[in-house]
């Protein structure tokens, strides 16, 4: 990655790094990575060869944040430097909100489905 | 703004704010527009959580398992992924001012933009067919409104990027078009970024449930 920042300090005008830059190489890299991270959570799935659905669940959860960080860091650039910082504040406060909304929906929602009253006993209490 | 110290001639220092410089056009140009992106993430993320909370509930309709393709998803998946390395080669073209070998991978990058359109659009007019519409259940009103809205953020950057060509071809590589493909290579990478949420939590997970 020494190659971008040293791009990117080249490019940058005197504010900031700017937006970085990818090489011919780091693009490759990534395209590489990401067919794997892709093509094995999709055998995984169709070919069923995990022992129980839970660990090929959390298996391919995890072959897909790893994807999502490749993809941050070869195709979009995302480094420390670029704008000062203020690219990946932006990206941690949204991912703290992301977690916050998806994690407390699933659970609330889940939660409040399970504390429901049964239909069967509802028919019951006329 | 920065705030300046200088020590003045009596040796006291001199608090003071300096004057804003003049700043190129465009220089907040993409941090402004990655903040959208990340707007535009959360968007996402509420669509997300509403397919996980009402994912399930099929009212005694079609489940995952007997509508979704893995493999036209896997070929959905592929064109995306394609597109998004084209893409690449295409900055890394315009970056070397190679105005007709950047015109040709946005082209390409176009045509695979529109071959995972056209898939989509192939895999929803089949499960509207077999009577999986939005109105069956709150699963597929939630699946065809996640998978819909990213679908029309692609055919949206289609649109900017056919916009972009011509804009190239009558004006050239010039600070300006740099900075609109610099923009339109981010939303692009963005939207391959989300894809990968909804192969995974919509399509494998679905599968597997």
């Amino acid at each position: 990655m020494s190659t971008d920042t040293n791009a990117a300090h080249a490019h940058g005008h005197h504010h900031g790094d700017g937006h970085a830059h990818g090489t011919f190489s780091s693009y490759m890299l990534g395209f590489v990575l990401s067919v794997v991270l892709t093509a094995v959570p999709f055998w995984l799935v169709m070919s069923g060869t995990l022992p129980s659905k839970q660990i090929t669940a959390l298996v391919i959860m995890a072959f897909a944040i790893v994807q999502i960080v490749v993809h941050m860091i070869y195709f979009l650039h995302m480094n420390a430097a670029s704008e000062n910082g203020w690219t990946l504040m932006a990206l941690i406060f949204t991912i703290v909100m992301v977690v916050i909304a998806l994690s407390g929906s699933l659970w609330v929602m889940s939660h409040l489905n399970s504390n429901m009253m049964p239909m069967h006993q509802m028919s019951g209490m006329k | 703004m920065t705030v300046a110290v200088h020590p003045s001639q009596t040796g006291e220092p001199v608090f003071y704010l300096a004057d804003e410089h003049p700043h190129p056009e465009g220089w907040s140009t993409s941090l402004g527009f990655w903040i959208y992106l990340m707007s535009d993430c959360l968007i996402f993320a509420i669509l997300f959580a509403t397919y996980g909370v009402l994912g399930g509930n099929y009212a005694a309709g079609p489940a995952p398992k007997d509508l979704f393709d893995l493999n036209l998803v896997a070929v959905n998946t592929s064109m995306l992924l394609l597109s998004s390395i084209t893409y690449g080669f295409a900055m890394l073209t315009m970056q070397q001012n190679k105005v007709a070998q950047t015109q040709a991978w946005l082209a390409i990058t176009g045509l695979f933009g529109l071959a995972f359109i056209g898939i989509e659009l192939f895999e929803f007019a089949h499960m509207i067919h077999e009577g999986a519409t939005p109105q069956r259940s709150a699963f597929l009103s939630a699946f065809f409104t996640l998978v819909g809205t990213h679908g029309l953020h692609v055919s949206c950057g289609l649109i900017w990027l056919v916009t972009l060509m011509v804009q190239v071809r009558k004006f050239g590589l010039i600070e300006a078009n740099r900075r609109r493909l610099m923009c339109l290579s981010m939303f692009w990478h963005f939207l391959d970024v989300v894809w990968i949420g909804v192969f995974t939590f919509v399509y494998l997970l679905g599968v597997l449930r």
